[in-house]
């Protein structure tokens, strides 16, 4: 361990650090640009120039070794005289145009030039102009501000793993840019606004809309998939108008995913329910909370009075609160009713489970891993942020395999792979098994093929392991089978089993009892077998129930479904009484990610109109019926309640086993079938009303049916042409595109797709017809 | 006094050979023979570098690093792929030498990296070509054929059980490729761009594995030294200054060309031996190391001797040889205008005291040129140059930044002149 | 959009200089084979380079605009690039490039209407011995340039 000397603060760091990064450690604040932590080193910026004794020349902080005994001062007069020379070259071709730029305020350029810029410029010959470039509709360009610090293109690279952004050019002519007109399509795009020192690459939704200083910002956590990335809220005059990661190491690193980012436009939406409404003959009303939650309460009372609370279905979003939740279940439980679930878009709940579902180790022992197995994962779209520390594994030397139903490009190395079509997912799994010498019954007849032995010898070899089931095996209609499977060549191989939760709160939901009990009905039997009477939170079922056809019209039939939520969306079709809840960001409350980390938050803006937030509605609900222990005065209170000891609860609630699957579904089917993954954008209520969102490359992809070239020729189609879908007796028209991942016979048609919703289920033979 | 030359020539002696270029003519004047004596006798690496060390041959690209130095510094023990690579990217304004031994004596080039390939443990070899001399990579390639042909490349060499082969890697018009890392980086087939270093090629090199990348007359210099051994290279010039140079002289001369010396010639021979100062002139400057290096007035340059030393104390530096020659008509205004604009041109861009000065310097000087120019401009020249020169990631801002500081330096009152008056001074 | 077998074979040959998980060493090559068969770089031209080196096409495009021997704009069918830097301009280059200039009608960077020649502006082609210089269509040198030998290599250019 090297002892150096920095700005004469002695300190030892680890052979290998850079002086930046010993100034860090040391609390030195060197300015800088192209350096960024997550990024490789470019050391062209030259801000970061510092004198180091002996040496003649400045040399650059980031990209200097620390040695034995070397003196660094970083504020010398020779030092800041390198630095300002730097400045004074960067503010030459950069348009002090601050006044109407959206980074003013929040700017590394303008900061740093405040410390080292001069006062007047000696420059005074023709500024450069770079013209503008469209990268799509999340990120917004003012190519002329650019400092060139390739901070961008480095993350497209080496984080994103596609690189969509370059610089071509030489000298001053270089320029930012992607190739010609294609867009920027990553998900994980909007980054680089975070990433950019000034304010060349902005957010195009918040374009103009709010100064940096006139936002206070608000943490929370995201509502999407289960990593639960750490959210700043952009807030002004109580409305929300942008997000932007906070940093935290161990979850969301200082990374978010675009939906993350961008989704929050959802809580602006048109589309909010303002006010509680009943429907009164046929037309909706708009009433007082008073009237609403009686008149609620009422007619609940009298179908479990008069039917029992078995005859009542319960029915949340796994993006709703820990303390909405256990209301939520406590109030049905009250009401004697055991049918309690979130797991709307699951098939197949067969099996003794022996917990909360969960990742099984922490989020960042992903990056750590030497050998990976991804079972039924379309992980760049289900978890981007995985993905990327997937990506990390990989470049460290990790063995990443597959088993999946589609060949979809992980943007890095894949070391052996299984793909399927989705009835033949169980026996692709069921072969590594087998390859493994797995401990498990009826692979007699399973043939063993050679990528399936290869990707068994990886899996044998290395010391830290993971099999991972993705949302596709969770929602597969052999989940259970893949799950016990992969928990066979998981204790075999002794590697951890871990689920890759696919919503916000999917373990908190499993951790505080959203569950059916005794007796009672999963989220499919309930519609199934449908209920006189729906209680429904946050979700839609309508378009994110496994079978969304059939759930709507168990909906449409039921006597009585009061919907809380905080949107219109389609309980207007079928719903008795609509209660506003608190959207995202308007609630305090807690979620439990895919680790088991309990993230509390509190509210950041009021909530819209007359909603409030579920946990207080939930509570007066309770309130109506006389029951006990309804009375809590904060969302710490229910937390309490729900999760006594926090985390040590959740923790002692975990639990990947299974018991009592018999495997059988080997073999695929013949015909052409439906993969009915959930698209990126069509995840939740909130993606799918984000405008910005929904007109990216993702957004539309994810609106389209799709299918490989093979058997788009195959069936006299064409490409990028309305086609008529038939699945399960119902018909769509959508448009095709190709997608040359997909095996031959498989269609992609996204569930939680409105344009699909009559569909039925999201997997089984499906028929493309011309139009 | 005699101005020419007659002793040994390490690089361009195949010029006075009928088929200067042809491998017959190489082998028939013991070419091979090094390298087949190498292998037939397993010569210990150590003792090749030793006898490059004695030679005192020192990079002849313009750094003028000691070779057997930079050799030693390539890891023995590696265990994977190592490099040579050659840099024949000659684009610095008034260098020209390195073309003329790739289409002069190809395969002393050829054997010299052979031989650096042997000693340094590589797998194989590349030579950066100059985009613009296309067709010196086309008779390269066929020299490289001829070779392979008579087995001295490819599997098994010579009968010796060792593997090895060399390739050519056309360029295609960036001057930065001539700095090693960008050199790399263009092979890799990426924007030329330098590395910041460390880490040195030497351990990170070319695919990211160790690699030593020597000029083109460094190399083709191996095969001299390992045939007449180290010290009678060192003889042919002057202590820490070995062997013979190739000088390329350029500019108003009668004779402009190649001219191979001993290092340490009186600069006064070389210009007599091209002729002098092109008839009924007088030398006004000289620029003595290619266009990067400091310009000298005519006074000072007459009375310096052509060695890294001599050069470096009068105040500029000899780097790869390239005189170029400036008689009484050169307006110094517009020959640093032109200077200005190729350094401006060719800057990467990469890193910014480099990217934004160089168009800095050359806006002001060409308003300069124009009759723009304004009192203070001198001193901001001299300022943006010092902000640039020792803060950039390579060579090429000093490389900027020399000719401008010298050229006001040396010839302010040209400068001065061309302000207050919007006219040239030379013929006015 | 591909190129001829003859191209292919030349890029293939490129590429086996390499070693096998270095195709994007041989983009150089591809990008000069191709632009001499096609005649400049296409932005169709680029992206089969791409997909053909696996390399993602912004990174083509990188090289493509970093070097200045590619032409991502149709040329003329000779394109004459003309050296204009310190030592071939004190030895008559500027006479040469004005020369040039004044009998095609055209200034750098420009074509005949005709389509017949392109004139360019070029940088050090380091063989300033023997200037003043000419490169036609990138990879012919023409030395020692007047308006006479000038006009000798004009009329040979159909």
């Amino acid at each position: 361990m090297p002892l150096i000397t920095i700005d004469d603060k002695q300190i030892e760091v680890a052979a290998g650090s850079t002086v930046m990064d010993a100034a860090r450690e040391a609390g030195i604040y060197i300015p800088h640009f192209c350096y960024h932590k997550k990024l490789s080193i470019a050391a062209s910026c030259r801000m970061c120039l510092v004198e180091v004794e002996k040496v003649p020349k400045p040399l650059p902080a980031c990209a200097t070794p620390v040695s034995e005994g070397m003196i660094v001062r970083s504020h010398s007069e020779k030092a800041v005289e390198a630095q300002k020379g730097v400045m004074e070259f960067l503010l030459i071709n950069h348009p002090l145009d601050c006044p109407v730029c959206d980074q003013g305020g929040d700017c590394l350029l303008q900061d740093i030039a405040m410390g080292y810029g001069g006062v007047a410029s000696r420059y005074d010959e023709p500024k450069r102009v770079v013209t503008e470039k469209d990268l799509g509709p999340l990120v917004a360009t003012d190519m002329t501000r650019c400092i060139h610090c390739s901070r961008c293109v480095r993350f497209g690279q080496e984080i994103a793993g596609l690189m969509e952004l370059g610089m071509p050019g030489r000298g001053e002519h270089t320029e930012v840019m992607p190739f010609l007109a294609h867009q920027v399509t990553s998900e994980l795009s909007g980054n680089v606004i975070d990433l950019c020192p000034v304010g060349a690459l902005t957010s195009k939704p918040f374009r103009f809309n709010a100064r940096p200083w006139e936002l206070s910002r608000r943490k929370t956590v995201s509502p999407h998939d289960g990593l639960g990335a750490n959210l700043a809220i952009h807030v002004k005059g109580n409305k929300v108008y942008r997000a932007t990661p906070v940093d935290n190491e161990a979850v969301n690193e200082c990374w978010l995913a675009d939906r993350d980012r961008y989704s929050y436009e959802a809580i602006n939406s048109a589309e909010r329910l303002l006010a509680p409404m009943v429907k009164d003959g046929g037309q909706w009303l708009a009433v007082d909370w008073r009237q609403a939650l009686a008149q609620a309460a009422g007619a609940l009372k009298v179908i479990r009075d008069t039917h029992g609370g078995s005859a009542i279905g319960f029915i949340a979003s796994p993006r709703q609160t820990v303390e909405e939740l256990h209301l939520f279940q406590k109030l049905a439980r009250a009401l004697g009713c055991e049918n309690i679930d979130t797991r709307i878009d699951r098939a197949d709940f067969a099996g003794q489970r022996d917990g909360a579902e969960w990742l099984g180790m922490p989020v960042a022992d992903l990056n750590g891993l030497d050998r990976v197995l991804l079972v039924g994962s379309t992980v760049r779209k289900e978890q981007p942020l995985v993905a990327q520390r997937l990506r990390q594994a990989v470049k460290q030397g990790a063995q990443l395999n597959v088993v999946h139903v589609s060949d979809d490009d992980l943007l890095c190395r894949v070391a052996n792979k299984l793909i399927a079509r989705p009835s033949g997912l169980v026996g692709a799994l069921a072969q590594v098994a087998k390859a493994v010498g797995a401990e498990i019954e009826g692979l007699g007849t399973v043939v063993v093929s050679e990528a399936a032995e290869a990707l068994a010898a990886s899996l044998k070899s290395g010391e830290r392991k993971a099999v991972l089931l993705g949302a596709v095996a969770q929602q597969h209609p052999a989940a259970a089978e893949l799950h016990s499977l992969a928990q066979a060549i998981a204790r075999t191989t002794g590697a951890t089993l871990g689920f890759l939760a696919d919503a916000a709160n999917q373990v908190g939901a499993g951790a505080v009892g959203c569950r059916p009990g005794q007796g009672g009905s999963n989220a499919a039997a309930m519609f199934a077998e449908p209920k006189k009477a729906y209680v429904i939170l946050g979700a839609e079922p309508e378009l994110e129930a496994w079978d969304a056809a059939r759930a709507h019209d168990a909906l449409a039939a039921a006597e009585l479904v009061i919907v809380m939520s905080p949107f219109q969306g389609h309980g207007s079709d079928y719903a008795h009484v609509m209660l506003p809840v608190a959207a995202f960001a308007e609630t305090a409350g807690s979620y439990v990610s895919m680790e088991g980390r309990l993230q509390s938050f509190r509210a950041v803006v009021p909530p819209q109109g007359e909603a409030r937030p579920a946990w207080k509605v939930l509570r007066v609900l309770g309130n109506q019926f006389d029951l006990a222990d309804f009375d809590q005065d904060s969302a710490e209170q229910v937390l309490a309640e729900a999760l006594p000891e926090g985390e040590a609860t959740v923790r002692a609630r975990l639990g990947n086993g299974i018991a009592g699957v018999a495997v059988s579904h080997l073999h695929a089917g013949d015909g052409i079938e439906r993969l009915g993954e959930t698209a990126i954008y069509q995840l939740d209520a909130y993606t799918r009303r984000a405008p910005a969102l929904q007109a990216t490359a993702d957004g539309q992809a994810g609106q389209a049916a799709a299918a490989s070239g093979v058997l788009i020729a195959r069936l006299g189609l064409a490409e990028d042409k309305p086609v008529k879908v038939r699945h399960n007796g119902a018909e769509t028209v959508l448009k095709l595109v190709r997608d040359d991942n997909l095996p031959d016979n498989v269609v992609r048609v996204a569930g939680s797709l409105a344009a699909a919703s009559r569909l039925g289920p999201r997997y089984g033979e499906i028929s493309l017809e011309k139009m | 006094m005699s101005a020419t030359y007659t002793g040994p020539k390490v690089c361009l002696w195949t010029l006075d050979h009928a088929d200067p270029a042809s491998l017959a003519t190489y082998v028939a004047n013991g070419g091979y023979e090094p390298l087949k004596k190498i292998l037939a006798e397993k010569t210990p690496a150590t003792e090749i570098i030793e006898q490059v060390k004695i030679s005192a041959l020192r990079g002849r690209g313009g750094a003028g690093f000691p070779t057997g130095l930079k050799w030693s510094f390539m890891p023995r023990n590696y265990d994977g792929d190592k490099y040579v690579v050659c840099n024949t990217d000659e684009g610095e304004p008034g260098t020209f030498k390195d073309r003329d031994i790739v289409e002069f004596n190809p395969h002393q080039l050829i054997e010299g990296m052979i031989i650096a390939g042997y000693t340094l443990g590589a797998k194989a070899g590349y030579n950066y070509i100059h985009g613009e001399i296309f067709e010196l990579y086309e008779s390269w390639e066929k020299a490289l054929e001829e070779a392979r042909a008579a087995g001295y490349l490819g599997k098994n060499i010579c009968g010796s059980g060792w593997d090895f082969d060399l390739h050519a890697h056309q360029g295609y018009g960036a001057y930065i490729c001539g700095e090693e890392t960008a050199l790399l980086e263009s092979i890799e087939g990426k924007k030329g761009q330098p590395r910041f270093k460390p880490p040195f090629p030497a351990s990170y090199g070319l695919f990211g594995k160790p690699t030593t990348i020597n000029n083109t007359e460094t190399l083709a210099s191996i095969p001299w030294i390992m045939r007449h051994g180290g010290q009678a290279f060192l003889e042919l010039g002057k202590p820490n200054n070995g062997g013979t140079k190739i000088f390329s002289i350029s500019g108003h001369v009668n004779k402009p060309g190649n001219y191979e010396i001993p290092l340490g010639t009186p600069f006064a021979d070389l210009l007599e031996m091209a002729g002098g100062v092109r008839d009924g002139h007088t030398l006004k400057a000289v620029i003595p190391g290619g266009s990067s290096a400091p310009v000298l007035p005519a006074d000072i340059m007459m009375g310096c001797t052509l060695d890294f030393d001599s050069i470096a104390k009068a105040g500029s530096m000899l780097g790869s040889g390239a005189v170029i020659v400036m008689d009484e008509t050169v307006c110094m205004v517009k020959a640093l205008e032109r200077l200005a604009y190729f350094y401006f041109e060719e800057s990467c861009g990469q890193c910014t005291p480099c990217r934004e000065g160089t168009g800095w310097m050359y806006r002001v000087i060409k308003r300069i040129e124009h009759g723009e120019g304004r009192p203070e401009d001198l001193d901001l020249l001299m300022s943006v140059g010092t902000n640039i020169a020792g803060r950039t990631i390579c060579a090429l801002g000093e490389a900027a930044v020399g000719p401008v500081q010298s050229f006001i330096t040396h010839f302010r009152e040209e400068f001065e002149y061309h302000i207050e008056n919007k006219k040239c001074m030379v013929g006015a | 959009m591909s190129l001829s077998a003859e191209s292919l074979s030349q890029i293939d040959k490129e590429i086996a200089k390499y070693p096998a998980d270095r195709k994007q060493s041989a983009v150089m090559a591809a990008l000069r084979i191709a632009q001499v068969e096609k005649g400049w770089l296409a932005n169709e031209t680029l992206e089969f380079v791409a997909e053909y080196l696996g390399m993602p096409a912004i990174a083509v495009y990188e090289v493509a605009t970093f070097y200045n021997m590619y032409d991502l704009e149709p040329c003329g069918r000779h394109k004459i690039t003309v050296c204009t830097n310190l030592p071939c301009q004190l030895q008559g280059a500027d006479t040469v490039a004005d020369y040039l200039k004044q009998k095609l009608g055209i200034g750098f960077g420009e074509t005949t209407a005709d389509g017949r020649f392109t004139l360019k502006e070029g940088e050090c082609f380091g063989t300033c011995g023997s200037g003043p210089l000419c490169l036609h269509n990138n990879h012919k040198m023409h030395t020692h340039l007047s308006p006479e030998t000038v006009d000798k290599l004009l009329d040979e250019l159909k």
